[in-house]
C-alpha cells in the first residue's frame, strides 16, 4: 500500500502537476508582488491560454495523430461567443460569476463547431484532413470578420469586460489545471488508449471493438471545447479583439509548441508553451526572428526525429532513464523478489 | 451579359494561375506522395526574384527577370526537396507535412526579414506591350491575354512531356509504384528532383501572372493562392495532370463569380467551403482514381 | 475446464455444412450463407457458405488470391457483403460496423501484423479489453469513481491473458519492438481479450520456423480448450492445417471447391488439382 502511494506520488503525471504548481506559485508571487516587467505582467494570462491551447491541440496531434490547422478557429468561436455573452452579463453579474459562465458557454459553442469540423475527420486523414481543418479555420475567421454582431473588421470592443491580470490569473490557473489534469487522466484511461490505438492502427482498433467514429469526434469536440474556453479568457485580457488575429498563423504557432514539446506529451506542451511565449519577450532583440526561429525549429525537430542516431541518443537522455539510473539497485532487488 | 462574360474572362485568367500552381501540387503529390505545403511560397519567392532583378538596373527587360525568377525557383524547389524532404522519405506523413509547413514558414519569414512587411508594387514592361482588346463590350487586359495564352501553351508542352519523353514515362512509373520503378532501373530520387524543378518553374511563371493581376506582392502573397491551388488540385483529382488544369480553371471561375455576384467579403469563405465540400464528398476529385486501403 | 468440450458429442454433419463432425447440443456459432462480394464488377468471393461449431477449429485454405482474406473481411464487416447473410450465434450481423461485429463476438488477427506499435504490450491487450471495461468518461478524466478498481481489474486480466502465451514479462515493452513471433502472439492475445466466441486467425504461422509452428498448433488447441471458443484460420502450412483443423474449406477463385475433414480434403482430386497439385509442380 505504501509503495503504491509512493508510486502514484512520484508518477509522471503527478510530477507534471507539481512542476505546474511551482510555476504558478512563482508567477502569482511575482504578479501580485509587483515583481514582473510590463511585458511579462500582461503576458501571464495569455500564456495560460496558450498552455491550454497547446495541451488541447496535443490531444488531436499527439494522441489521435491527425494534424489540425484550425485550432485558432475553435479558440476564436469561443472567444467571440463567450465575450459577447460576458459583455451582456457584466452589467448584472460580478466577473467571478460571469466569466466562468461565459467560458463554459463559449467552450460549448466551440465544441459544436469542433463536432462539425470533426465530421470530415471520419472520412479523411493525413494531408487532406489537415487542409480541411485549415479551410474550416479560415471560414470561421471569414464569417466572424463579416458579422456585425462581432464588430466586423474593426474587431469586437471588449473594453467593458477587460480585466487586469490580477483578476484573471486565478481563472487562468484554474483552467490550466483542469485542462492538464483532464488530458493527462484521459490519456491513461480506456478512452485514451482507444484514441491512441486509432492513431497507431485504425483498422486494428476497429477490429478490437473500438468505435472509431465516436472517438474521432470526441477528440475534436474536446479539443475545441478547451480551446474555446481559453479563447473566452483570452478575450478578457484585451480591450479589442479581431478575428483576423486567430488565423492559420496562430494555429501554426500552437502546433509549433506541441511539436517542440513532443507529440503526445502534456508536460512537454506546457514547458514548450512557457518557453516559446516568454523567451522572445525577454530577449527583445531577437523577437523579430521569433517566427523564423519557429520555422527552423519545426524543420529541425522533424529531421532530427527521423534520424536514427539522434533518436537513439535522445532515448538515453530521458528523465526516466536518469531516474532509473539512480533507482537501479532498488529495481534490481525488486525484480529478484518478484521472480 | 457583358458583366457575365467579363467575370468569366477574369475567372479563366485567375483559374489559369491556379492551374499552373495546382500542377506543381498534383505532380509532387502524385510522385513523392506528399503535400508540399511550401509550394505556394515558391510563388512569393518567384515574384520577389522578378522585382529584385528589375530593380537592379533600369534597362533590364522584363523577360530576363522572368528567366531569373524561373532559375531561382527551380534551384530553390530542388534544394528544399534535397535538404528537407529527402531525409524524410520513409518518415510518417505527419512529420513530412509538419516539415513542409516549417519550410513554408521559413520562406515567408525570410522574405519578411529581407523585403519587409510593406507590400511592393509589381510591374513588368511587357505587361503594357500588348494593348488591351475589346470583344464587344468585354475588356481583355494585356496581362490577362498573356496569362491565358502562356498557360495553354505550357499545358500542351507539359502533356507532351509527360506522355512522350523518357523522363515523363519515368515520372508516371514512379507515381504508380516507387519500388517497382526502382527495380526497373529508374532513379526515384532523380525523378522526384525533376518533378520539384518542374513544379517550381510553373510556380515562377504563375508568380509573374499573379503579380501582374494583383499589382502588389508581400511575404504572405503565396499562401492564399497556394492553398486555393491545392484545393484546385484535389478538386480535379490529385495526381492527375488534366485534373489540376480543370480544377484550377473551375476554382478560378467559381471565385470570380462569387466575388461578382455574391460578395467580395465572402469569396474566400466560399472558396474554402468548396474545398471542404470537395474533400469530404469526393476526395478522389473529378478525374482522380479511387484508392482504397488494403486490409 | 475443458470438460465441456470433451463431453460434447460429435455427430455427422448436415448436408450444407462443411464440418464432418461437430458439437450437437448447441447451435453453430457462425453461419455464413451464400456470401458474395463484387469489386467494381469483379466478383471476389461468390456463394460462400460455411457453418462453424461452437468449439471447432476450422481451416480456410486455397491458393494465393483465392479470396481467403476477403472472406475474413466479409465476416468482420470490413467489407459489407453484396450478397448473402452472416449469422453469429443466431444474430444477423448485416449492417453492423466492424467494431459492433467485434462486440457481438468475432475477433481477428491480420495477415500483415497490425499492432498498436507505439503502445506497450500491456496497452495493446487493454485496448482489446476496451468493451469489457466499465469506465465512463467522468471516471476517465478524474481517475475517480471506480477508475482505479476498473483499471486494476483490467490490468490483472490483461496480464493473465499475456501469461497464457508466457508474455507477461514483456508487458512494458513497446509492441513494435517485439520480435516477429511475439508480435503474432500478441495479436492473438489482443483478439482474445475482446472476449470473442470465434477468433479468425489470418496466417498465424506465416514466417515461423517448424518448432515455432508446432508450438503455435499447441497454443491454438489450448485456446480452444481454455476459452471454449471456435477458431477459423487461414494458413498455407499444410502440416498445421491438417494437424489441428477438424473441418477444412477450400477456396479457389473466390468459390468453395471442397469442404470436409482433413482426410477428405487430402483425397479430393479437385483440391489436388487446384491447390496441392500446383504446389508439387
Amino acid at each position: 500500500m505504501k509503495t503504491s502511494f509512493a508510486k502514484r506520488f512520484f508518477s509522471r503525471n503527478a510530477v507534471t502537476v507539481y512542476l505546474l504548481v511551482a510555476f504558478y506559485v512563482l508567477v502569482s508571487v511575482l504578479l501580485y508582488g509587483g515583481g514582473l516587467s510590463r511585458q511579462l505582467y500582461y503576458m501571464a494570462v495569455p500564456l495560460s491560454c496558450y498552455i491550454v491551447l497547446a495541451v488541447s491541440l496535443n490531444l488531436v496531434v499527439g494522441l489521435l495523430g491527425e494534424l489540425s490547422l484550425g485550432h485558432a478557429g475553435f479558440m476564436s468561436v469561443g472567444l467571440f461567443s463567450g465575450c459577447l455573452l460576458s459583455i451582456k452579463l457584466s452589467t448584472v453579474l460580478p466577473i467571478a460569476v460571469s466569466l466562468p459562465i461565459s467560458m463554459i458557454v463559449g467552450g460549448l459553442l466551440a465544441a459544436v463547431i469542433g463536432l462539425l469540423v470533426g465530421l470530415p475527420a471520419l472520412r479523411l486523414k493525413g494531408d487532406y484532413l489537415a487542409i480541411v481543418t485549415l479551410g474550416c479555420g479560415e471560414i470561421i475567421k471569414n464569417v466572424i470578420t463579416n458579422l456585425d454582431v462581432t464588430g466586423g473588421a474593426l474587431g469586437l470592443n471588449t473594453l467593458p469586460i477587460y480585466s487586469d491580470p490580477e483578476t484573471l490569473l486565478p481563472f487562468g490557473i484554474l483552467l490550466v489545471f483542469i485542462t492538464v489534469i483532464v488530458m493527462m487522466n484521459l490519456k491513461n484511461s480506456r478512452h485514451g488508449r482507444a484514441i491512441t490505438a486509432i492513431r497507431d492502427n485504425r483498422i486494428a482498433a476497429e477490429a478490437s471493438g473500438v468505435n472509431v467514429t465516436y472517438y474521432k469526434l470526441l477528440v475534436f469536440v474536446l479539443a475545441a471545447f478547451f480551446a474555446g474556453m481559453a479563447g473566452v479568457l483570452y478575450g478578457h485580457a484585451f480591450s479589442n479583439v479581431k478575428a483576423t488575429t486567430f488565423d492559420y498563423n496562430m494555429s501554426i504557432e500552437i502546433l509549433v509548441i506541441v511539436v517542440l514539446g513532443g507529440m503526445g506529451s502534456v508536460r512537454g506542451s506546457i514547458i514548450a508553451a512557457i518557453l516559446l511565449r516568454t523567451l522572445p519577450e525577454l530577449l527583445r532583440e531577437v523577437s523579430d526572428y521569433r517566427m523564423l526561429a519557429y520555422s527552423v525549429l519545426l524543420i529541425a525537430i522533424m529531421l532530427l526525429n527521423a534520424s536514427p542516431k539522434f533518436v537513439e541518443l535522445k532515448g538515453r537522455w530521458t528523465l526516466k532513464n536518469v531516474l532509473a539510473f539512480f533507482k537501479k539497485k532498488k529495481t534490481a532487488s525488486a525484480v529478484e523478489k518478484g521472480e | 451579359m457583358t458583366e457575365f462574360i467579363q467575370t468569366l474572362v477574369s475567372g479563366l485568367s485567375l483559374g489559369s494561375i491556379y492551374a499552373l500552381i495546382a500542377l506543381g501540387y498534383t505532380m509532387v503529390y502524385g510522385i513523392a506522395k506528399m503535400l508540399n505545403f511550401a509550394h505556394g511560397d515558391i510563388i512569393m519567392v518567384g515574384a520577389y526574384s522578378v522585382i529584385s532583378t528589375v530593380a537592379l538596373s533600369t534597362n533590364i527587360p522584363g523577360i530576363v527577370a522572368v528567366v531569373v525568377s524561373i532559375v531561382v525557383c527551380a534551384v530553390l524547389g530542388v534544394t528544399i526537396e534535397f535538404l528537407a524532404y529527402r531525409p524524410l522519405r520513409k518518415a510518417p506523413s505527419l512529420s513530412v507535412l509538419i516539415t513542409a509547413i516549417g519550410v513554408s514558414y521559413l520562406l515567408q519569414n525570410l522574405a519578411l526579414l529581407i523585403f519587409g512587411s510593406q507590400q511592393k508594387s509589381f510591374h513588368l514592361d511587357f505587361f503594357d506591350a500588348i494593348k488591351p482588346i475589346y470583344i464587344g463590350d468585354v475588356l481583355i487586359n494585356g496581362i490577362t491575354l498573356i496569362t491565358l495564352v502562356v498557360t495553354i501553351l505550357i499545358m500542351i508542352a507539359l502533356t507532351i512531356f509527360i506522355n512522350g519523353t523518357r523522363m515523363g514515362k519515368a515520372m508516371r512509373a514512379v507515381s504508380e509504384d516507387k519500388e517497382a520503378a526502382e527495380l526497373m532501373g529508374i532513379s526515384v530520387n532523380k525523378t522526384i528532383t525533376v518533378t520539384f524543378a518542374i513544379g517550381s518553374i510553373l510556380a515562377a511563371v504563375a508568380s509573374v501572372f499573379y503579380g501582374g493581376a494583383y499589382k502588389y506582392i508581400k511575404p504572405t502573397t503565396g499562401s492564399m493562392p497556394g492553398i486555393k491551388a491545392f484545393t484546385a488540385a484535389v478538386f480535379g483529382g490529385i495526381g492527375s495532370i488534366p485534373g489540376a488544369m480543370l480544377g484550377g480553371v473551375l476554382l478560378g471561375v467559381i471565385e470570380q463569380f462569387a466575388k461578382a455576384y455574391i460578395s467580395t467579403l465572402w469569396s474566400d469563405a466560399i472558396v474554402f467551403l468548396v474545398l471542404v465540400i470537395v474533400l469530404v464528398v469526393k476526395p478522389t476529385g473529378l478525374l482522380g482514381k479511387k484508392i482504397s486501403e488494403k486490409v | 475446464m475443458s470438460d465441456k468440450s470433451k463431453s460434447s458429442r460429435l455427430v455427422p454433419l448436415p448436408t450444407n455444412a462443411f464440418v464432418p463432425e461437430r458439437d450437437v447440443d448447441k447451435d453453430p456459432i457462425l453461419e455464413a450463407r451464400h456470401l458474395g462480394i463484387d469489386f467494381g464488377g469483379l466478383t471476389a468471393v461468390d456463394d460462400f457458405s460455411l457453418i462453424i461449431g461452437r468449439t471447432e477449429i476450422a481451416g480456410l485454405i486455397g491458393p494465393n488470391g483465392a479470396g481467403k482474406t476477403t472472406v475474413f473481411n466479409l465476416l468482420t464487416n470490413v467489407y459489407q457483403p453484396t450478397r448473402g447473410s452472416i449469422m453469429l450465434d443466431g444474430y444477423n450481423t448485416a449492417g453492423k460496423s466492424t467494431h459492433q461485429v467485434n462486440k457481438m463476438g468475432i475477433a481477428r488477427t491480420f495477415q500483415n501484423i497490425r499492432l498498436f506499435s507505439q503502445m506497450s504490450v500491456l496497452d495493446n491487450v487493454l485496448v482489446g479489453l476496451h468493451n469489457e471495461m466499465k469506465e465512463n468518461m467522468l471516471a476517465a478524466v478524474t481517475h475517480l469513481f471506480g477508475y482505479q478498481k476498473e483499471e486494476k481489474k483490467a490490468k490483472a486480466r490483461a496480464l493473465e491473458l499475456l501469461d497464457f502465451f508466457h508474455m507477461a514479462d514483456l508487458a512494458d515493452h513497446q509492441a513494435g519492438s517485439l520480435p516477429y513471433g511475439a508480435q503474432r502472439r500478441l495479436e492473438i492475445v489482443r483478439a482474445l481479450a475482446t472476449n470473442p466466441s470465434i477468433v479468425l486467425l489470418d496466417e498465424p504461422a506465416a514466417g515461423m520456423n517448424p518448432s515455432e509452428t508446432a508450438e503455435l498448433m499447441e497454443n491454438i488447441r489450448r485456446i480452444r480448450d481454455t476459452f471454449e471458443i471456435a477458431i477459423l484460420l487461414i494458413e498455407h502450412d499444410m502440416n498445421l492445417v491438417m494437424g489441428i483443423c477438424e473441418g477444412i474449406c477450400v477456396l479457389n477463385y473466390g468459390k468453395v471447391i471442397a469442404k470436409g475433414s482433413p482426410e477428405e480434403i487430402k483425397a479430393n482430386p479437385q483440391v489436388i488439382e487446384a491447390y496441392l497439385g500446383r504446389k508439387d509442380g
